[in-house]
């Protein structure tokens, strides 16, 4: 039996970006948010260190400085215009926040506090400046609150627990709605909309050693891939440098906004080798790099020399309690260390897809290098690709993202489903979700869906990592095709319609295949080193050939696709990233 | 530059703190099931499986269910204690299972679903009843004075009256572990308290004599009878039951 439902605009994910587009549109128009955890669960809650805003509290700033900073971190592929609107519209986003409640701690004077984060600066690149506005170490946490305690406010419609397996279109390629899986019966439900805003948040949980919780498997991402839309600059995704060690588990920048330093197994802080000037404040691609190469060069810690120290031990104890809290427990629950007393044992962590399902500065997806508009999709968040951050993204901006271009995306998808109308669906609107499901239902034999998971995590650490080359993305690509294969056999052990979650995971399967799929074809096509995408092969940036976005689609045959788009270009010229 | 501080030094001299050392340990698990698709009445199934002992009990969880019954079903999704979706109660305590690693609880662990709320499967329970009580309590800013320009002024002082409240992650461990709330679930339970809480003692908020009100009544504040379950429970270090009294409190003076 299929539910159907129909509203003006449906939007799936309820993190911030979902949550903050579903303020704007349920008060213009009927609205759904649907999401497969409760909205509290999503893992906007997990970010820590701050969100960057140019307010001056406590020392001179400027949004054009915010935007210099955005693109020079982004190594030149940020779209300039829109990060201009990032940076410029963060003050405003901020207000908004601490109106709506959001417990910023507060500088003496009673305003919002700022602290130092990676890649920061002021005046162009001459020291590190404070414009991190923060809540502890649970910024992210208290954004999902305040946000979700705004919905509540507003009664918002949240279907949880629903999982989105299809996007719904018109012949003539207009958004006709999504098909969604109820967890808690095991039925597909239509949900028929003018508009339709992704906001699924990012896939890392396709590495081994990652930040991402188990709900990051870029459902979005595969959905429309499979629709024949392409994906952006799938290339670049962001290693964390400081994770715990072999767990993953975040520790914020803003740890090292507040002083802490990076050391190698003899003690020595190596970032100032690498960056004079902002040392342990560069941005995450450079020390993630700086990292690999201590590691590299036999001066790692740890059983397999495959780590770093985090080291906090100077700090005032009372900045850990207060400024710090989090990250002080996880250090003491999970590797038994305390930080007070102890170096940190850290490794880079996969965090941060900077590519995703392209848009323009409404959060409208559009397809191919002149961008054509798709009539009533939008994506935001972790799951799209504005671009705001280019090959490398600064700390604190993907919780800016969030707040700017989810409100973008909720204004502009409301002001289009009240003018549009409604399309129809095909008949046969779930036939390819139930025939998906259907499939992995049927065989009682064959492979484990945690196995390939697992072959996958550590492949992709191992070969497409902090460091690439032709070869190990050749071999990637291989292993992919041999995990496609054996994809098509899996068998689970849950065939229950009630709460089937074994099931829900060999879905979530697949769309982490396709994610990595298009990784590697991309970083494969792109023949340079330029942010997080580091060839060894190729190691120097080639602005004459690659002031390009790659864009990802993904052919009949199960091959991949690539175009590429021009970088929308600005003020800044391209130059050396040294910092 | 610092004395040199050798890998040794953190985290290979004591088999305490050995991290991925790859040594495996046995743990039997001892689970509560309910499957109402195959059963009227729940069952106990154990699983004995090898693993990490600095692992995760979550991480157990899914060797089990990857590796030896894939119809076991809970909720998880961060697992490192922020996203609240593991509350279980763990040799008869509440807490999160991604917070609990497997060195603390072998050779053996009893796991079962969060009680007061129906069991749907397994260890998944029906949240709907616990986030009515969250809702009932007016759980955002109410202020509709003239909004400034820029931030409204909070002086640290000011934010440290509620801080403690604003690291709730509803998980539900608190208000679980209540026997107020198992023997009566109309009773709002702390974790809603908790957030009431964080809004009538935040300077800048309009509405806590609206609060104070809604947990006056008698699903309210007065129900609690001070057993400190729910602080023991709170995977945050939450201080629930001073949170309460002081809610109480500020019932019985009306104002905050």
């Amino acid at each position: 039996m299929t539910i159907t439902h129909t509203y003006d605009a449906v939007i799936v994910g309820a993190g911030g970006a979902g949550l903050r587009a579903a303020i704007e549109a349920s008060g213009r128009v009927k609205t759904a948010v649907i999401s497969k955890l409760y909205p509290t669960r999503s893992h906007t809650g997990a970010a820590q260190g701050g969100v960057c805003a140019a307010l001056g509290n406590v020392e001179e700033d400027s949004p054009e400085w915010h935007t210099f900073d955005t693109v020079k971190g982004g190594d030149y592929l940020v779209d300039q215009p829109a990060a201009q609107i990032l940076c410029e519209e963060a003050v405003d986003s901020i207000y908004e926040l601490e109106r709506w409640g959001l417990p910023f701690n507060r500088t003496p004077d009673g305003l919002i506090d700022q602290r130092r984060f990676g890649g920061h600066t002021a005046n162009h690149g001459e020291r590190p400046v404070r414009r991190a506005c923060y809540a502890a170490d649970r910024t992210g946490h208290m954004i999902l609150q305040t946000l979700y305690q705004q919905c509540v406010k507003r009664d918002v419609r949240f279907f949880n627990e629903f999982y989105c397996l299809d996007l719904l279109t018109t012949d003539d390629g207009r958004t006709a709605g999504v098909v969604a899986y109820e967890l808690a019966t095991g039925e597909l439900h239509v949900f028929r909309a003018n508009a339709v805003l992704f906001a699924t948040g990012g896939y890392g949980r396709m590495f081994r050693v990652s930040s991402n919780a188990h709900a990051l498997t870029g459902d979005g991402l595969s959905v429309v891939w499979r629709r024949g839309l392409p994906l952006e600059d799938m290339e670049f995704f962001q290693f964390h440098p400081t994770g715990l060690y072999r767990l993953g588990v975040l520790l914020s920048e803003g740890a090292r906004g507040e002083g802490a330093v990076l050391r190698n197994r003899d003690g020595e802080r190596f970032m100032e080798r690498y960056a004079p000037t902002i040392k342990d404040l560069a941005p995450r691609d450079v020390v993630s790099r700086a990292i690999y190469q201590e590691i590299k060069e036999g001066r790692g810690i740890g059983p397999r020399g495959d780590g770093v120290y985090l080291d906090l031990t100077h700090l005032d104890p009372a900045i850990l309690e207060q400024k710090l809290p989090d990250i002080t427990e996880f250090a003491r629950v999970y590797l038994q260390v305390e930080p007070k007393e102890e170096p940190v044992p850290i490794q880079p962590t996969a965090h941060y897809a900077m590519g995703g399902i392209p848009t323009d500065v409404h959060a409208r997806v559009v397809t191919g290098p002149d961008e054509r508009i798709v009539p009533g999709l939008y994506a935001a968040g972790e799951c799209a690709c504005v671009s705001v951050h280019g090959a490398n993204r600064l700390g604190t901006n993907s919780l800016l993202d969030i707040v700017v271009f989810g409100r973008r995306g909720g204004q502009d998808m409301a002001a289009h489903a009240a003018e549009a109308d409604l399309p129809d669906v095909p008949a046969d609107a779930t036939s390819r979700t139930r025939e998906l499901l259907d499939r992995i239902l049927a065989r009682r034999d064959g492979d484990n869906v945690a196995d390939i998971r697992a072959e996958l995590q550590d492949a992709m650490f191992d070969l497409a990592f902090v460091v690439r080359s032709e070869e190990s993305l050749a071999k990637m690509g291989e292993i992919l095709d041999g995990l496609h294969d054996r994809y098509e056999r899996i068998a689970i052990g849950d065939h229950g319609r009630i709460y089937n979650t074994d099931l829900m995971e060999a879905v979530e399967l697949r769309f982490l295949l396709d994610c990595a799929t298009a990784l590697v074809a991309a970083a494969s096509g792109r023949d340079e080193s330029r942010g997080a995408h580091y060839r060894e092969d190729h190691p120097l940036r080639d602005d004459a050939n690659w002031m390009e976005h790659s864009l990802a689609y993904l052919e009949p045959d199960g091959s991949v696709r690539l175009e590429t788009k021009p970088v929308k270009t600005g003020p800044y010229i391209p130059m050396e990233r040294k910092y | 530059m610092a004395a040199p501080i050798s890998a040794a030094d953190v985290l290979n001299t004591s088999d305490e703190r050995r991290v991925g050392a790859g040594h495996l340990t046995s743990l039997t698990l001892r689970i509560r099931r309910y499957d109402p698709e195959r059963s009227a009445d729940p069952w106990w199934d154990e699983f004995a499986i090898k693993t990490d002992p600095y692992e995760r009990l979550v991480e157990a969880l899914h060797e089990v269910k990857w590796h030896h019954d894939g119809t076991l079903t809970f909720r998880r999704s961060c697992a490192h204690g922020i996203c609240g979706s593991d509350a279980m109660v763990i040799n008869g305590r509440n807490a999160l299972a991604c917070k609990v690693l497997v060195k603390d609880v072998a050779p053996t662990v009893t796991i079962e679903p969060i009680r007061g709320l129906p069991v749907l499967k397994d260890l998944i329970v029906d949240m709907e009843p616990f986030f009515d009580g969250y809702r009932s309590v007016l759980p955002f800013l109410v202020n509709d004075d003239p909004e400034p320009e820029r931030e409204r002024v909070q002086s640290p002082e000011d934010r440290a009256r509620y801080d403690d409240t604003t690291k709730c992650i509803l998980c539900a461990a608190c208000t679980t572990s209540c026997p107020i709330f198992w023997a009566d679930g109309s009773y709002v339970g702390p974790a809603a308290i908790v957030n009431a809480h964080r809004f009538i003692f935040d300077s800048r908020d309009r509405a806590p004599r609206e609060r104070l009100g809604i947990l006056s009544e008698r699903s309210g504040v007065f129900r609690c009878r001070t057993t400190f379950n729910c602080t023991e429970a709170c995977p945050r270090g939450i201080e629930v039951t001073k949170a309460i009294q002081e809610v109480k409190r500020a019932v019985l003076f009306d104002r905050p």
